[in-house]
């Protein structure tokens, strides 16, 4: 079991959340024409890197908002979390 | 080499069993070959079989980072099939099962090939009509299917929950008759000990640390044990697909995810084929052996790790007990889990690259022990003649740019709700 710190609720069990994948994948700007490559890019191509990733997970058995998440894919270990308009580096 | 018979058993019974020849050698890696393939699982293996077989390239070396068979083919629940719509997936797959039918034959070595039958359930009207569907399709491909009404499903598994007060009643299934289940290693070891009889070197405990790339020309591969020359190089790593990509500095439309299966303590016969619960994602079939081999959905987070956490398992067993209650008398033996390349539309990836010489073979999702045969063809085909096989002509990379996707489940680019 993952046990996740939600920044709004604090440590809850993995079972509260849901995922939604890599936190880094940027859309293109809105109202600016995008290249068809760039589109590809953010729909279809993904990093997916052993270790430290920035993920969205949405606590959707509690407060239900979204929030980031830096966790290891090799060992799950979770580093830090934020709300989702914060910045982890 | 040594042919594998009853006779050749009762010889060495003699001998205690003691002077069998090994199955394959365990080289020292040359300084140069015409083809690597990095990745000594069940379609590396197979790629090299029939690189060495249908296009006679024997100067041939697989790179394995552990030993061979060690991942996802010695980790899958050894479900074979081929009920798919689409028709390139379809065409593919059912190519796939006629290699499946002669494989014991042609690799001299058992693998079990037992098609006893899929049936894949239906619990609401809509879901009939979607697999009355799907069978349509499928029959137009050649391939066998049977739709089946509440009644006959009955006959087949009456263990099955068929009472009044279920949740999610059985209304019937599709069933592909001649789907089934083989020997998982036994499919590795096969082609290995073919492989290594024909020239290919075995290369095992050799983790790739990098690549050559000279003016977008791929000439050879750095590994923990030296630099090896190559002409080409083809990729058949699976879950680690995203790792050696980033070496060469290629993005995919890949994840890597961890999905986890269980085994029951061993029963006498009970379930012939392989059951799919259509209510939630559960998977069971019976080994030979007895074990209730049962999987589901993927742990939902991307992972590198090949071990997953009990909720996953509790989740999957969930959905398995509404279908068989007997399985809440059953001691669970084991889980274990495996990293799946998953891609953006479900499936698999067959193809050059913008890399001259270099090939990838990816994206098999939780599906590719079904295709190693049929993955190892192609792929040796496409490294072989540097062209794709008319079977792999819709498996490319370039189909997510130009929308030609194969999305057979539509289910979008979640990949871990896959």
């Amino acid at each position: 079991m993952l046990y996740i710190k939600c920044p709004y609720c604090g440590l809850r069990a993995q079972k509260e959340f849901s995922y939604g994948g890599d936190a880094t994948v940027k859309r293109p700007n809105i109202n600016e024409e995008v290249p068809s490559e760039d589109w590809d890019n953010f729909v279809y191509m993904r990093k997916s890197p052993r270790g430290k990733h920035i993920e969205l997970w949405q606590h959707i058995a509690g407060c239900r908002q979204w929030i980031k998440v830096q966790r290891d894919t090799a060992t799950h270990e979770i580093f830090q979390t934020a709300k989702v308009t914060e910045e982890i580096r | 080499m040594q042919k594998y018979s009853v006779f050749s058993l009762i010889k060495n019974a003699f001998s205690n069993h003691q002077n069998w020849e090994v199955a394959w050698k365990d080289p020292t890696p040359k300084s140069e070959y015409d083809v690597v393939i990095i990745g000594g699982g069940g379609h590396g293996l197979a790629t090299a079989y029939y690189l060495a077989k249908e296009h006679n390239i024997r100067n041939v070396a697989i790179i394995e980072k552990g030993w061979i068979g060690g991942g996802n083919v010695g980790r899958n629940t050894t479900i074979i099939r081929s009920n798919f719509m689409y028709d390139a997936n379809a065409r593919f797959n059912e190519f796939g099962m006629d290699l499946w039918r002669n494989l014991s034959q042609e690799l001299n070595f058992n693998v079990m090939f037992s098609p006893r039958g899929i049936i894949n359930l239906a619990h609401s009207d809509a879901q009939m009509n979607a697999y009355a569907r799907r069978g349509n399709s499928m029959r137009l491909n050649g391939i066998d299917a049977k739709l089946l009404d509440r009644d006959e499903v009955k006959k087949l598994i009456p263990m099955a929950d068929f009472s009044d007060e279920v949740r999610f009643p059985i209304f019937g299934g599709l069933m592909q008759p001649s789907a089934g289940t083989a020997r998982h290693d036994a499919v590795a070891w096969g082609y290995a000990r073919q492989a290594d009889d024909m020239g290919v070197d075995i290369i095992q405990h050799c983790e790739v640390t990098g690549f050559d790339v000279v003016n977008g020309k791929i000439k050879g591969i750095r590994t923990s044990r030296g630099d090896i020359k190559a002409k080409k190089v083809g990729l058949c790593v699976a879950g680690s697909t995203n790792i050696l990509a980033e070496k060469l500095n290629m993005t995919l439309p890949i994840e890597t995810h961890v999905l986890q299966a269980c085994v029951s303590e061993p029963v006498k016969p009970l379930l012939d084929g392989v059951v799919t619960f259509g209510a939630g994602h559960f998977y069971i079939s019976q080994s030979d052996k007895g074990e209730m081999v049962m999987g589901g959905d993927l742990d939902g987070y991307n992972s590198y790790a090949q071990r997953g956490n009990l909720p996953t398992i509790q989740h999957v067993l969930t959905g398995g007990l509404a279908l068989f209650p007997f399985l809440s008398r059953l001691k669970m033996l084991r889980t274990w889990g495996g990293i799946m390349d998953m891609s953006m539309d479900g499936s698999p990836i067959i193809d050059k690259t913008h890399i001259e010489g270099l090939y990838l073979n990816c994206g098999w999702c939780y599906g590719g022990f079904k295709s190693t045969p049929v993955s190892g063809w192609t792929f040796a085909h496409t490294i072989a003649q540097d062209q794709v096989h008319e079977l792999n002509s819709e498996l490319r990379l370039n189909r997510f740019s130009t929308g030609h996707l194969l999305d057979e489940k539509g289910l979008g680019t979640k990949t871990w709700i896959g």
